[in-house]
C-alpha cells in the first residue's frame, strides 16, 4: 500500500496542474489503484470518476503476477502521473520515477545461492542502474520551457539521462545491468553503444518493458519509443581500463510527429562510461532467462482500433476519450486479438494497462526477437498494421488503452475498457 | 565519488527531477496583442482586453457558413454555456473566432449569435485576415499539413482553454460531453469570483 500525499501547491502558476493520479506503468493492479486518468485529486479539486476531493489517495500494489503465474512477472516498471489533460506537463515537471520488482529468478543478488536465480549484475545504483532518458527544452537563459499552446507537443533541445545533461559514469571492468526508459513526451530513440572512434559495440538485451525474454539477444542497436523499457547488460570487462564508451542516439527526429526515417550523421552522445580496473564480476549471463507463458490457443474475438484524426485532433475509432464512457468490455482470461490501423503522418506508442500483450505481427511480419516476449507498450509507426494478443486477468473495473505520446493522450487519444468476470 | 556520478546514481527515485522549475515564457509573451473586432463591432486588443487576468478564457474557430463542423460544436457549447450559468461573463469567457474574416463581418457574427442563442460572456471575433491568422496560430489551432491547415472542411474542432492569471493552458475537443468541458473549464479557476 502506498499513500500518495498531494502536497503540490493549489495556487500553482504555469504549466502542469496540481491534481494527480499516479499510475505504475506495467503493474498488474486493481482498477482503483491503476491511476485512472479521471481519478485525479487534490484538496480542492477532483476528477470525474473519483468520489471525493482530498489530500491523499492509497494505491494497493500486490506485486502479484497475472493469474499468479511467475512467468508473467514484470521487473522494470515506472510510475508517473496520469492526470487527464495534464499528463504531459506534469510528467515533464518531474512526476515520474522507476518501480523495480524482484523475484526468485530475477532476485537482485548476483551471489544468490538459489540454483533458480539468474545472478544478473545486481545492486540497484551499483551494478544495476536505471537510465531514464528524456529530451527537454531550455531557453537561452537556461530556463526549462514547456510549450503549452502547441497541440503537437514538442521536442527538447537537450537530452537528459536521470535529469542530467551529458553525464558520465565511472564503471568497473565487469558486467552492468542498465534499465533504459524513454520517458520523453515525443522523442523516439535508436540507441547504440559506441567507442570514441564511433564504432558500434555489442550489448545484451534481456528484457522488454521489464519482462525477461526466454533467451538473451546480442545487439548493437536498439529502437525505443516513449514509455518503453529495455534491460540491457554491458560487459565493460572486455575493455582495457581507461577506455571510454558512449551511449548514443542515432535516430533523427525533426518534429514531434514521428522519426524522420533517417539516421543522424553525427549521433548524439547521451552518457559516457569511463571504464576502470577489472573487478569481481557477476556470473555469465544464463542462456535461458524466464519462460514465457504459453500463447492462448483460443481467441474469442478480434477488435479493430483505428488510430485516426478528426477535427484537428487524434482519435481512436473516430472517438475522443470520455472517462465515463465504456468503449470495450473484455472478459477475464479470454484472449482477444487487437488489430491496430494507423494513418500516415503520426507515430503513436500504444500502451495497454493491466496486463501484458504479445505481438502477433508488426508491419506484416513476425516481431523481432526483442519484441517477441511480453510487452505493455509498442511504438506504431505511420502506415504500419499491428496485431496484438491481449488477455486480462484477476481484476475487474475500468482501465485504459492509449497513445503514450503524452500530448496526444492529453488531447483525448485514449479509450476506456472495462474488465469483467467471464 | 564525484557529484555528477552521485547524481546519476541517486536520481532514479525521482528520475525526472529537473534543475530548474522556472516556467517561461509567460502567456503575455507568447500571445499576440493584435486588434480584433467583436460581433458588436467593438475593437479589442487580443491579449490586453480578452486574455489578461485571472479568469478562464475558452477559444474555438468557426465561420458562419460552416455546415459540418461548427453547428454541432456550437450547439454543444451552448449546453456548456447554460451549465456554467452566472459564471459566464463574470470569470469565464468564450470566444469564437471566424475562419473567414473577409466574409464574416460583425453583423454576420451577430446574426449567428442570435440564431444559436449565444449569451453575454460569449464573444464572436473577426478582424483583418493577417491578425486573425496570427491569433489562430498562436492558440495552436494549426495543422502541420498546410493543405489541411487551409481547408475549411477540415478545420479544427478543438477548444483552447486557459487562464493567463496562472499561465496555464489546455486543449480539448469541442464535441466532448458538456459535463467534461465544464469540468475542464472550472478546474482552470476553482473558486468563482
Amino acid at each position: 500500500m502506498v499513500r500518495f500525499i498531494n502536497n503540490l501547491p493549489e495556487d500553482h502558476k504555469g504549466f502542469g496542474s496540481p491534481e494527480i493520479s499516479t499510475h505504475v506503468h506495467g503493474a498488474h493492479v486493481g482498477s482503483e489503484s491503476d491511476g485512472y486518468a479521471g481519478n485525479y485529486y487534490s484538496k480542492e479539486d477532483k476528477g470525474p470518476t473519483i468520489s471525493e476531493k482530498g489530500a491523499f489517495y492509497d494505491n494497493h500494489y500486490p506485486n502479484y503476477p497475472s493469474n499468479g503465474d511467475s512467468r508473467s512477472i514484470c521487473g522494470t516498471m515506472w510510475y508517473h502521473d496520469h492526470r487527464e489533460e495534464f499528463t504531459a506537463p506534469n510528467v515533464y515537471r518531474g512526476l515520474a520515477g522507476m518501480y523495480l520488482v524482484f523475484d526468485e529468478i530475477d532476485s537482485g543478488n548476483e551471489k544468490d545461492p538459489n540454483p533458480k536465480a539468474l545472478r544478473l549484475p545486481s545492486g540497484v545504483g551499483k551494478y544495476d542502474i536505471p537510465l531514464v532518458v528524456q529530451d527537454k527544452k531550455f531557453d537561452a537563459g537556461g530556463n526549462l520551457v514547456f510549450d503549452q499552446l502547441d497541440p503537437e507537443g514538442f521536442l527538447g533541445n537537450l537530452m537528459m539521462v536521470n535529469g542530467t545533461v551529458s553525464p558520465y559514469l565511472k564503471v568497473e571492468g565487469r558486467k552492468y545491468r542498465f534499465r533504459l526508459l524513454d520517458a520523453s513526451m515525443a522523442r523516439y530513440f535508436q540507441f547504440h553503444l559506441r567507442d570514441a572512434a564511433g564504432r558500434d559495440q555489442e550489448f545484451t538485451f534481456i528484457a522488454s518493458d521489464g519482462n525477461l525474454l526466454e533467451r538473451p539477444v546480442k545487439m548493437t542497436k536498439l529502437f525505443m519509443g516513449m514509455a518503453e523499457r529495455s534491460d540491457i547488460i554491458i560487459d565493460f570487462g572486455k575493455y582495457p581500463p581507461g577506455t571510454k564508451l558512449y551511449l548514443v542516439n542515432r535516430l533523427e527526429q525533426t518534429d514531434p510527429r514521428k522519426p524522420s526515417g533517417s539516421l543522424l550523421t553525427t549521433p548524439v552522445r547521451l552518457l559516457r562510461f569511463d571504464i576502470g580496473e577489472k573487478t569481481t564480476d557477476s556470473p555469465p549471463i544464463p542462456a535461458f532467462l524466464r519462460a514465457l507463458p504459453p500463447m492462448p490457443t483460443k481467441v474469442v474475438r478480434t477488435r479493430r482500433w483505428d488510430l485516426g484524426r478528426k477535427n484537428g485532433q487524434w482519435t481512436i475509432n473516430d472517438k475522443f476519450f470520455d472517462p465515463e464512457r465504456v468503449d470495450a468490455v473484455v472478459k477475464h482470461n479470454q484472449a482477444e486479438i487487437w488489430k491496430f490501423d494507423i494513418g500516415g503522418g503520426w507515430a503513436h506508442p500504444i500502451h495497454i494497462h493491466l496486463d501484458d500483450f504479445r505481438v502477433l505481427s508488426y508491419d506484416g511480419r513476425k516481431p523481432p526477437p526483442e519484441w517477441a516476449g511480453r510487452k505493455d507498450v509498442i511504438s506504431l509507426l505511420p502506415g504500419v498494421e499491428m496485431s496484438l494478443l491481449v488477455k486480462f486477468t484477476d481484476y475487474v473495473g475500468k482501465y485504459m488503452m492509449h497513445c503514450h505520446q503524452t500530448a496526444h493522450e492529453d488531447s483525448a487519444m485514449m479509450i476506456r475498457y472495462d474488465v469483467v468476470e467471464a | 565519488m564525484n557529484s555528477k556520478r552521485n547524481f546519476l546514481l541517486g536520481a532514479f527515485g525521482a528520475a525526472a527531477a529537473i534543475p530548474t522549475l522556472a516556467s517561461r515564457p509567460h502567456s503575455k509573451e507568447y500571445l499576440p496583442n493584435v486588434i480584433l473586432q467583436t460581433h458588436l463591432g467593438k475593437e479589442v486588443m487580443f491579449y490586453d482586453d480578452l486574455v489578461k487576468g485571472h479568469k478562464v478564457v475558452v477559444f474555438n474557430m468557426i465561420y458562419t457558413a460552416c455546415q459540418n463542423i461548427c453547428p454541432p460544436n456550437t450547439a454543444n457549447l451552448i449546453q456548456v454555456q447554460k451549465m456554467l450559468g452566472g459564471r459566464m461573463g463574470r470569470d469565464i469567457f468564450f470566444f469564437s473566432i471566424t475562419l473567414q474574416p473577409e466574409v464574416d463581418k460583425p453583423p454576420d457574427l451577430q446574426a449567428y449569435a442570435r440564431k444559436y442563442g449565444i449569451a453575454p460572456g460569449w464573444t464572436l471575433l473577426t478582424g483583418r485576415r493577417k491578425e486573425v491568422d496570427i491569433v489562430r496560430k498562436s492558440l495552436g489551432f494549426v495543422d502541420p499539413d498546410p493543405a489541411v491547415d487551409e481547408s475549411l472542411e477540415r478545420h479544427t474542432g478543438m477548444l483552447r482553454i486557459g487562464n493567463a492569471g496562472i499561465d496555464r493552458w489546455s486543449m480539448m475537443p469541442s464535441l466532448l460531453r458538456p459535463q467534461q468541458i465544464v469540468k475542464s473549464i472550472t478546474s482552470m479557476k476553482k473558486k468563482p469570483s
